[in-house]
């Protein structure tokens, strides 16, 4: 099988195809550098993604309040965090940093927040 | 009255590095005049990450880039003004502010910092026929009611333009359960990162047309969809190509202009390309006191630039107050063939100090080169892998090169396929 992959390494944007056997890459061509490589590879095999939402907050100046997950989560579970997070409910006052939801959908990443909010 | 020496309009990114700057530099009395609620500027509903890799080495969303300004904004006794919107700043530097608490306030200032960033293009700036039915609105809107106000503003989305701040919301929408139908792009390339179009479009299957525009709306109370179109090389839409969507909600994300009303009115002399102040290497613009920093002197990708260009015109404030800033030898810059702007614009020939000039390109070139020359002179030449109009550039000038230029001279930067 084939996957025709863009680079996202570096602003050059090479167009990579990968070439896929029984799930192993056999072969990567297209890239310009080392780094094209291993992006093509990880990004076949296990791509991962950082995820910046919201969260609704109780007693907050605004009614919602910013998260990321604290580092990168399977691309492919980027939705049941999303419902996992889209239920929870926290408690102003949030300082940048606070876990908000601790070892997401059990993949051993905290959700925490990215902007204060000191409540009303 | 209220005397301070410096005034900072705005208190984003720009207003806030420029005012630390300035402050770093031994000025005392200071003051930062806000609109919004809190410090922090776009910054603050920005959630996504990307944000301080050259300033921090380290990926940050806006807020947390901006957090970190605010904590040593608020660790100095620079005074903050939120809720405050400036009315005027008069030919002697007098800045009038108003708000809900203190009512009408005169700074008077001996240097200013115009820091007011800039503005999204609406509707009413392209020509799209159809009625006025709620759904339409800018990206950067729909991007405050997702992410700071907590709801979403339609269900089925059609978004124009592929600049960054629309990429981010089509996946901003897709993960809050809308569903992002096309991203229409007129010119034949995105004017959005790679990076983007892959991680906000590609990863959730969404469309991205180029040479595609939106030519009609249909609804009247509520947008109920539009009509898209192809484009030829003119940027005019090829009849019989109309395709109708249905959609609740268009997102418009078409440009940026920076916001210059309160520059106008003082008689800052505004660059036509930029739609930003006339600069000089400090970031002074050509009324004596008043410098100019960040998105209000011309649109950034990156706040890190952000960033370091405030630095730049805190430092040119200070210099300013403190009687430093010499005067010497002023000339000027110039983008030609394919450079389309050069920040800055005027370049002091007697500086003691190596100095970028930044500018943009107006359409994509592979392997080229830029060129800077003076008098004729190849100053230097250096072969890029890629030069795109998304992503701003910069030469080096060196106080090498400036010995040899003279008051007529002039430094041109263009690209050579």
């Amino acid at each position: 099988m084939k996957k025709n992959l863009i680079c996202v390494a570096c602003p050059l944007g090479c167009p990579i195809d990968v070439e896929i056997e029984n799930g192993e890459v056999v072969s990567v061509t297209g890239n310009t550098c080392k780094r094209g490589d291993a992006y093509a590879r990880t990004e076949i095999t296990n791509p991962m993604r950082s995820l910046t939402t919201s969260v609704k907050i109780e007693g907050g100046v605004h009614p919602v309040v910013p998260v990321k997950s604290a580092s990168p989560v399977p691309k492919g579970k980027m939705f049941d965090c999303m419902e996992e997070i889209n239920k929870a409910v926290v408690k102003a006052p949030v300082k940048i940093g606070d876990v908000i939801i601790e070892n997401i959908c059990g993949l051993g990443v905290d959700i925490v927040a990215t902007n204060c909010d000191p409540g009303k | 009255m209220l005397n301070y020496d410096l005034v900072v309009v705005g208190g984003g990114p720009a207003g806030m590095a420029a005012a630390l700057k300035a402050k770093e530099e031994g000025v005392e009395k200071i003051v930062i005049l806000e609109r919004a609620e809190t410090l922090g500027g776009i910054l603050e509903q920005c959630i996504h990450t990307g944000f301080g890799l050259h300033y921090f080495g380290e990926e940050l969303s806006g807020p947390e880039y901006a957090g970190r300004f605010i904590e040593l904004v608020e660790k100095t006794d620079i005074d903050v003004f939120t809720d405050t919107m400036v009315l005027n700043i008069s030919d002697d530097n007098v800045v009038t502010a108003v708000n809900n608490n203190e009512g009408l306030m005169q700074f008077k200032a001996i240097a200013v910092v115009l820091a007011m960033g800039c503005r999204e293009r609406p509707r009413g700036a392209l020509s799209i026929a159809g009625s006025r039915p709620a759904g339409i609105m800018t990206a950067g809107t729909a991007q405050k009611y997702v992410n700071i106000d907590g709801y979403m503003p339609g269900k089925k989305v059609v978004i124009l333009g592929s600049g960054d701040i629309g990429l981010i919301m089509a996946r901003r929408m897709t993960l809050e359960g809308a569903e992002v139908k096309v991203v229409c792009e007129l010119m034949p390339y995105s004017g959005g990162l790679t990076r983007n179009i892959v991680q906000c479009l590609d990863d959730f299957g969404i469309p991205l047309r180029l040479s595609c525009t939106v030519v009609a709306t249909h609804g009247k109370e509520r947008l109920e969809g539009v009509t898209i179109a192809q484009v030829d090389d003119k940027l005019q839409a090829i009849p019989g190509t109309e395709e109708y969507i249905e959609c609740d909600t268009l997102l418009l994300s078409v440009g940026l202009i920076p916001e210059n009303e309160l520059s106008k009115d003082v008689g800052v002399e505004l660059d036509r390309v930029t739609s930003g102040p006339v600069v000089d290497e400090y970031r002074e613009t050509l009324h004596p006191g008043i410098f100019a920093c960040g998105n209000v002197l011309q649109v950034h990708d990156l706040v890190d630039y952000v960033t370091e260009e405030s630095q730049i015109a805190g430092k040119g404030a200070a210099d300013y107050i403190f009687g430093k800033k010499k005067g010497g030898t002023f000339i000027n810059t110039k983008g030609i063939n394919g450079v389309r702007y050069i920040v800055p614009q005027r370049v002091n020939i007697e500086g003691e100090e190596n100095l970028k000039l930044y500018f943009r390109v107006g359409q994509v070139y592979k392997g080229a080169k830029v060129v800077v020359e003076c008098d004729g002179k190849i100053l230097s030449s250096k072969k890029k892998v890629k030069l795109a109009p998304g992503e701003m550039e910069n030469v080096v000038i060196t106080t090498e090169m400036l010995k040899d230029m003279n008051k007529d001279s002039e430094i041109v930067v263009r690209v050579e396929e």
